[in-house]
């Protein structure tokens, strides 16, 4: 069976995101926008894959989420940084920053204590953004219109320029993260989720593997927070609540850990089940949402990427080309 | 003692509590020698193994690979200087397949990991066809691990430990767990493999005639003391080898 072969899985990548891009201008508002959440929401859930593939989940990745919207909202509002590329990538940094000096000390936990840990530090976070009065508590509060490259954003349009942004800056750290994970710290990672033990003994250091991973997530995760925030216009400390990093480890299960493109996939299956739930039952979507991951789990165990990706990486249906 | 020992522990002493783990103990490991370490449960066999590997440090003692002492170092580093070991259980990535399993073991070995140099590349993926070829596991290179049968897990977790082509081998009971009418098959297969390699190999077994066919010398463990050491067939006719290891003196 031929393994993907990684040039022409990179060609097809920037090629859905030119088009993607481009069909948004022909898409309706409601639909650019959900696509939008979906794609910076996507990157806080690709973050946890790259955990997922090191054997771990992180249950407090909103954590990052917010320090990267109140990263770029604090720096538009407060320093009068307006440009949109500028603030997305501040937002990373800054949560990459903050989980640097984490990353040490969670990289020695695993399973449930790993889990628990990234959940704490969210919900200390969290509380910590609700009372700071200065932010707004826990209304939080507005961001204005960001620019881009100089150019102020007319009403007409901001909505598709936006949507071009988040899609050409996801997409960006999507097909970095391809490139990652094809990698030999790639490759190590997925074999730390099976036998911590040979990686060591093969002379690979898992802990500090784990550390960069989590560094990694936390700037992919920063730079989805900066960018909802851009197109939502409001942040609230609800970024960093537990329901909110749910909703991530939801769509890395959803999307699997073998294929980029899934995760964000997943992701936009979710924003489309919220839309839809929340116009039809607002009060019980999570019920719809809770559902939906039992059959997931039921049928397709190792997420959506298993549908076309076999378990050795290997697109299927192409075995017989050795 | 030679001056071109590979390998040499000089009175290396462990403790665990009241059980002495290893007393004084000392020995040489020439270059390319084949080594058998023997000796009942218990008798220090593979805290040794674990001296050597730096997974345990001793209470004394000097133990240095190659003129360096590798007492203190970390086991990462002891790895990269040149020593690796194999399994009594394999230690595999049973989701990945055999050839994955490889080129894990060859980006380990490459020292630092890179964030963007592809693990399948060209050179890993000849490297670990090679290896692979060598132990006979050429064709299962595409099955995923939990596919294999045990012999062939055992081949798998020897052929990764040499990827780095180590100046010392460590084989942890390789025939354990291996069917008695296999045993001989699955040695030949080890010991071709390895005969092109100028390594020291150490390899611990409870099999006797393994050990008399197929290492150079064998030393004998027992309470954490070497109690002989020399040609397979005149150590373990020693007496307290055979009243202590082998069981045939009473």
């Amino acid at each position: 069976m031929a393994p993907v072969s990684p040039g022409r899985t990179f060609a097809g990548g920037v090629l859905l995101i030119v088009v993607l891009i481009a069909a948004g201008a022909l898409m309706p508002k409601w639909l650019t926008f959900l696509v939008t959440m979906a794609a910076s929401h996507g990157l806080v859930s690709l973050g946890i894959v790259v955990l997922m593939r090191g054997g771990v989940v992180s249950f407090g990745q909103g954590m990052v989420f917010a320090l990267g919207g109140y990263t770029a909202a604090l720096l538009f509002g407060k320093l009068g940084v307006t440009d949109a590329l500028l603030l997305a990538l501040a937002g990373g940094v800054l949560a990459a920053a903050v989980a640097l000096p984490f990353a040490t000390l969670i990289a020695r936990y695993r399973g449930i204590f790993f889990a628990m840990l990234t959940l704490a530090l969210s919900m200390v976070l969290f509380g910590l953004l609700a009372k700071i009065d200065a932010l707004g508590g826990s209304d939080g509060f507005n961001m204005g219109r960001p620019t881009l490259l100089g150019q102020t954003l007319a009403d007409a349009s901001v909505g598709y320029v936006m949507y071009g942004v988040t899609l050409g800056v996801s997409g960006a750290l999507a097909l970095a993260a391809r490139i990652f994970f094809d990698s030999t710290r790639g490759l190590v990672s997925l074999a730390m989720r099976e036998n911590e033990l040979r990686v060591e003994y093969l002379g690979g250091s898992v802990r500090q593997a784990q550390a960069i991973n989590f560094v990694i997530a936390g700037f992919i995760g920063g730079v989805g927070g900066a960018l909802t925030v851009m197109s939502l216009g409001h942040i609230d400390p609800s970024f960093s609540y537990w329901t909110t990093s749910g909703e991530f480890v939801f769509v890395a299960i959803l999307g699997g850990y073998q294929s980029v493109f899934a995760v964000f996939l997943a992701s936009t299956v979710l924003e489309v089940v919220r839309s839809f739930s929340s116009l039809y039952f607002p009060n019980t979507w999570q019920l719809a949402l809770g559902l939906f991951l039992l059959v997931v789990i039921r049928f397709v165990p190792r997420g959506l990427g298993s549908l076309w990706i076999d378990r050795h990486g290997h697109r299927r249906g192409r075995k017989e080309a050795a | 003692m030679s001056q071109t020992a590979l390998l040499r522990a000089i009175g290396v002493e462990k403790r665990f509590g009241a059980v002495t783990a290893a007393s004084a103990l000392s020995l040489d490991v020439a270059r390319g020698e084949r080594v058998s370490l023997i000796g009942s449960n218990g008798a220090g066999k593979t805290t040794f193994v674990n001296m050597i590997t730096g997974y345990l440090k001793p209470d004394a003692g000097s133990i240095t690979l190659d003129g360096r002492d590798i007492t203190r170092l970390t086991p990462r580093a002891i790895t990269h200087l040149g020593v690796a070991r194999s399994f009594q259980i394999p230690q595999l990535c049973a989701e990945l397949s055999v050839l994955d399993n490889m080129l894990v073991a060859s980006a380990c070995d490459a020292g630092a990991l890179s964030f963007w140099r592809p693990a399948r590349r060209g050179t890993a993926i000849a490297r670990g066809h090679e290896l692979l070829a060598r132990f006979g596991l050429e064709e299962h290179a595409r099955r995923r691990v939990a596919e294999l049968p045990g012999g062939v897990r055992k081949l798998l977790d020897i052929a990764m430990a040499l990827t780095g082509s180590p100046k010392l081998l460590l084989l942890d009971e390789p025939t354990s767990g291996v069917a008695a009418e296999e045993k001989y098959p699955l040695m030949d297969r080890v010991m071709r493999a390895l005969g092109q390699e100028h390594m020291a190999v150490l390899f611990v077994e409870h099999d006797m005639d393994i050990v008399t066919r197929y290492a150079d010398r064998v030393v004998a463990f027992y309470s954490g003391r070497v109690i002989a050491d020399g040609a397979p067939a005149a150590t373990l006719d020693e007496p307290e080898v055979r009243r202590y290891v082998t069981g045939t003196l009473r």
